[in-house]
């Protein structure tokens, strides 16, 4: 259907689900870790919809809505944490935030 | 052609995901997001996803990054030191204007050929609005329902997580 192989946008997908994941584990403001999970779930959303366009099917597309709701509620409880955070303990360094520890 | 644009629309991607790695300001690193986001919308448009490519434009470009962006300002001066108040900024000025004279000159050829000339007739793609709201009303009814459940419960949560802590 495109002239463009399922396989580029896999590979691509892939590219910037590494360099999400690679940004949560080296960054350590709270803020930037989130936008690099959203950096993630974007990446799967375009391998969702490249093979539902690969196999014709409506699906992968209802499910990709699904997973922008669900992204949607968790950024506004995330970034409702955060502030909760900011007004504890006035930081952002996930490696400061050691409040459940005992 | 789609491969070449494929192509250039792949590096502005990966640019953006490795602008939100990088940037050492906070701010820098949501319009970073704002970039892979947009890209990405165009990416769903070309594989058949319209309706998708326009949420995604609405939902994470529009809501989400603003979000990131309130966030960011409300938390304020450790985070963002000197984010949009530097005065040296000459090469990215030029920039910006380069840019926006290429979006002036691709708009203007756009409507004197035509080529942006509003379509008679339905779209009647694999991922037109129709399609996708008959399969949501039908075949996935349940979870399109309980997602405006989750909605609520999230809006109600972050509103009483967001709260000023009134006891202690």
């Amino acid at each position: 259907m495109t002239a463009v192989p399922t396989s580029f946008y896999l590979v691509l997908s892939a590219l910037i689900f590494v360099i999400g994941a690679v940004g949560v584990l080296v960054r350590r403001n709270a803020l930037i870790i989130f936008m690099c999970v959203e950096l993630m779930m974007n990446a799967v959303n375009l391998t969702l919809i490249a093979l539902a366009d690969r196999f014709g099917r409506l699906d992968g597309q209802i499910f990709v809505f699904m997973v922008m709701a669900v992204a949607a509620a968790e950024v506004a409880v995330g970034l409702a944490i955060v502030m909760a955070l900011v007004h504890h303990r006035d930081t952002t360094n996930v490696d400061e935030i050691n409040l459940l520890k005992g | 052609m789609q491969l070449v644009l494929f192509f250039v629309l792949a590096l502005l991607a990966v640019a953006g995901a490795v602008g939100v790695v990088l940037s050492k300001n906070a701010v820098y690193s949501a319009l970073a997001l704002l970039l892979n986001f947009a890209v990405l919308a165009v990416f769903y448009i070309m594989l058949n996803a319209q309706f998708l490519g326009v949420v995604q434009v609405i939902v994470y470009a529009g809501a989400i990054v603003v979000l990131f962006l309130f966030v960011i300002m409300l938390i304020g001066g450790q985070l963002a030191p000197d984010a949009l108040t530097a005065g040296s900024r000459r090469p990215a000025r030029v920039v910006a204007l380069i840019a926006g004279l290429v979006a002036l000159a691709g708009l203007a050829y756009g409507l004197v050929s035509g080529a942006l000339a509003p379509q008679t007739g339905q779209v009647q793609g694999s991922g037109s609005v129709q399609a996708i709201g008959r399969v949501l009303f039908t075949d996935y009814l349940l979870p399109f329902e309980l997602a405006s459940v989750l909605l609520l419960v999230a809006m109600i949560g972050a509103v009483v997580l967001a709260r000023k802590p009134t006891k202690s």
